[in-house]
């Protein structure tokens, strides 16, 4: 209780400046509406009103949350209208973008750390792919692949989580698989363990705090990367797109409940990543 | 670095690359080329190697290697690529090659500069300078209150992990097609790292350093500039890292939403739409370089700033 309740009272605090924001940001539509029809609006009379417009400047939390659960329970999963149907579109992409991602990161990460060439002249350049913003790139990597006969938009979008979730991956698995000290590499020495036993039994299990603490980054940049890829890339299916069509066709609300269905999905895939951390722990003997 | 070694690795790499440059101009053979291709990026390969496996004895040796080995890299990737663009025919509305690239840079200079200015300048930097302040002075208010604090720093955490950029399309309701809606998205992505880094960071003294600080009898103020604020400089330059990626991230994916007619993100898509794309790699090129030297300068001062931390020691 005494965790949660400081959060509860910020969450509170952000609800009540939505909603005195909501009041200051829509009452002009309000008064404009009122004099177009001549009757003057008290306060009072006016509040009401910026809670239930159609095309809010910024709708309160409510009328988002109505929108949401319309779009989530509100309609048959199948249904292009459906949010369930564009999250597990973009999520479809999220996941193969991340899938992807580890399995770069972690080999570049091997190869770093058994080979001082790798080391030196990858990571310097995997670095700076980071500070190329990836929204320039994506455009063209949604165009390539188009020429390069890959069909559907699926792909593309993965290769663009890929490019931002390989890095946390990477940093990580080089911190981790380095991580045995002296005394525990000296001690599979005296076991006479071969370079692959070494790995197998030492190194990768050392290195699974690193893994997952850079997972819950990664995950959080591949979504990020798959939304960012149905921007520009005209997709019609995927999260992105619902808000690019929304702000397009001037549907704030769709853009707002598009906005917080990607912000679910993301807390969702969070909380998977730590189930997962921890089934893990609780396999390999380590408490807590 | 012996002497003799350096001077065979520096003979035999210039003959394996003039080499294959002249086999590579001279022969007319698809199979050849790829052949003398493959040897040529052996031959860089192994002298990278040679190079990377060199002890160095001085630090400034050190530096030397540790530049040499990446460049060498980046440089066999591009003479890959222009090779190679070269050998398979690929037509230039595919994939154009580095040298075209450049050319266009070179000759629209004027273009990407004014892009550059709206997009970096007044949408990325500002918003960039705008959020970052923000977030340190709410990182001070609320150190003061820790209830706040175990209030605001889990809600922290988790915005931080949203994909916030989906903000962008409101934001450019909000504030109209200008750089204001670009500097408005930078600022909402770049707030919540650093606020969280600074909050953490501010908290990384330990009890001894206040208690002495408190025999001093140090005012609060006093305490804050002299000592919390100079600990929590290694995890704000964390933050301010990872927001210095994100900040162009933003402005550019504004500009997807709307712009006027120059900015970076603009050009790229409209670029992508007349198929000009020797005109989007330059912008790329121009992009990766505006945040490769955005990162190094707040690294530079990072290491100016936190020179006593551990991290940065050599």
């Amino acid at each position: 209780m005494s965790r949660s309740l400081p959060v509860l009272v910020v969450l509170g605090l952000i609800c009540v400046i939505w909603y005195a924001g909501t009041v200051w940001l829509n009452a002009q539509w309000v008064y404009d509406q009122a004099e177009r029809a001549g009757t003057p609006v008290t306060f009072t009379e006016m509040v009401p009103q910026t809670m239930a417009q159609e095309r809010p400047l910024l709708p309160p939390p409510h009328q988002v949350a109505g929108e949401l659960w319309d779009g989530i329970a509100g309609q048959p999963v199948t249904s292009k209208r459906s949010l369930v149907y564009h999250a597990f579109k973009t999520l479809q992409a999220t996941l193969l973008g991340f899938g992807m991602g580890i399995a770069l990161g972690v080999g570049l990460a091997v190869a770093i750390v058994y080979s001082r060439t790798m080391e030196k002249s990858v990571m310097p350049w995997a670095i700076i792919s980071q500070t190329i913003p990836i929204v320039a790139l994506a455009p063209m990597i949604i165009v390539l692949s188009d020429k390069a006969g890959i069909d559907g938009k699926m792909i593309p979008k993965g290769i663009i989580s890929c490019y931002l979730s390989f890095f946390p991956v990477l940093v990580g698995m080089v911190k981790g698989l380095r991580s045995p000290d002296a005394m525990q590499l000296d001690l599979l020495s005296t076991y006479s363990a071969s370079g692959f036993q070494n790995f197998l039994k030492l190194r990768l299990p050392s290195s699974m705090p690193y893994f997952f603490a850079s997972l819950k980054v990664a995950i959080a940049e591949a979504l990020m990367g798959a939304i960012v890829g149905e921007l520009p890339s005209g997709a019609t299916e995927g999260l992105g797109a619902r808000m690019l069509v929304g702000s397009q066709f001037g549907r704030p609300l769709d853009m707002w409940a598009a906005l917080f269905a990607a912000a679910i999905l993301a807390g969702m895939l969070i909380v998977l990543v730590s189930w997962l951390e921890r089934g893990l722990r609780r396999r390999m003997g380590v408490v807590g | 670095m012996s002497k003799a070694r350096e001077n065979w690795i520096a003979v035999l790499g210039g003959t394996g690359l003039i080499a294959a440059i002249y086999g590579f101009v001279a022969l007319d053979n698809q199979v050849a080329q790829t052949i003398l291709l493959l040897l040529f990026w052996f031959n860089m390969w192994f002298h990278n190697v040679q190079i990377a496996r060199m002890k160095p004895l001085s630090r400034r040796e050190q530096r030397v290697q540790s530049l040499i080995v990446p460049t060498i890299f980046g440089l066999t990737v591009l003479m890959l690529w222009e090779a190679s663009v070269g050998i398979l025919n690929v037509p230039p509305v595919i994939l154009p090659t580095p040298s075209v690239i450049g050319a266009k840079i070179a000759s629209s200079l004027d273009v990407l500069w004014v892009d550059f200015v709206a997009t970096f300048v007044t949408g990325a930097l500002t918003g960039f300078i705008i959020g970052c302040g923000a977030a340190i002075a709410v990182a001070i208010l609320i150190d003061r209150s820790p209830f706040l604090q175990r209030g605001l720093l889990p809600v922290g955490n988790f915005v931080a992990a949203l994909p916030i950029v989906g903000i962008a399309p409101i934001m450019v309701m909000w504030f109209g097609f200008g750089w204001e809606s670009k500097a408005a998205v930078v600022v909402i992505m770049v707030f919540f790292p650093v606020l969280v880094n600074m909050v953490a960071g501010l908290a990384a003294t330990d009890r001894m350093q206040r208690d002495l600080m408190e025999t001093y009898a140090a005012s609060y103020w006093q305490t804050l500039v002299k000592l919390r604020l100079p600990a929590a400089m290694p995890f704000l330059f964390n933050g301010l890292k990872i927001a210095s990626t994100l900040a162009l991230i933003g402005a550019i994916v504004a500009e997807f939403f709307g712009s006027p007619i120059y900015g970076m993100g603009f050009r790229i898509s409209t670029e992508v739409g007349q198929l000009g794309l020797d005109m989007v790699w330059a912008v790329i090129a121009v992009a990766a370089l505006a945040g490769s030297l955005f990162y190094g300068a707040i690294a530079l001062i990072e290491r100016r700033v936190t020179f006593w931390h551990p991290s940065q020691r050599k």
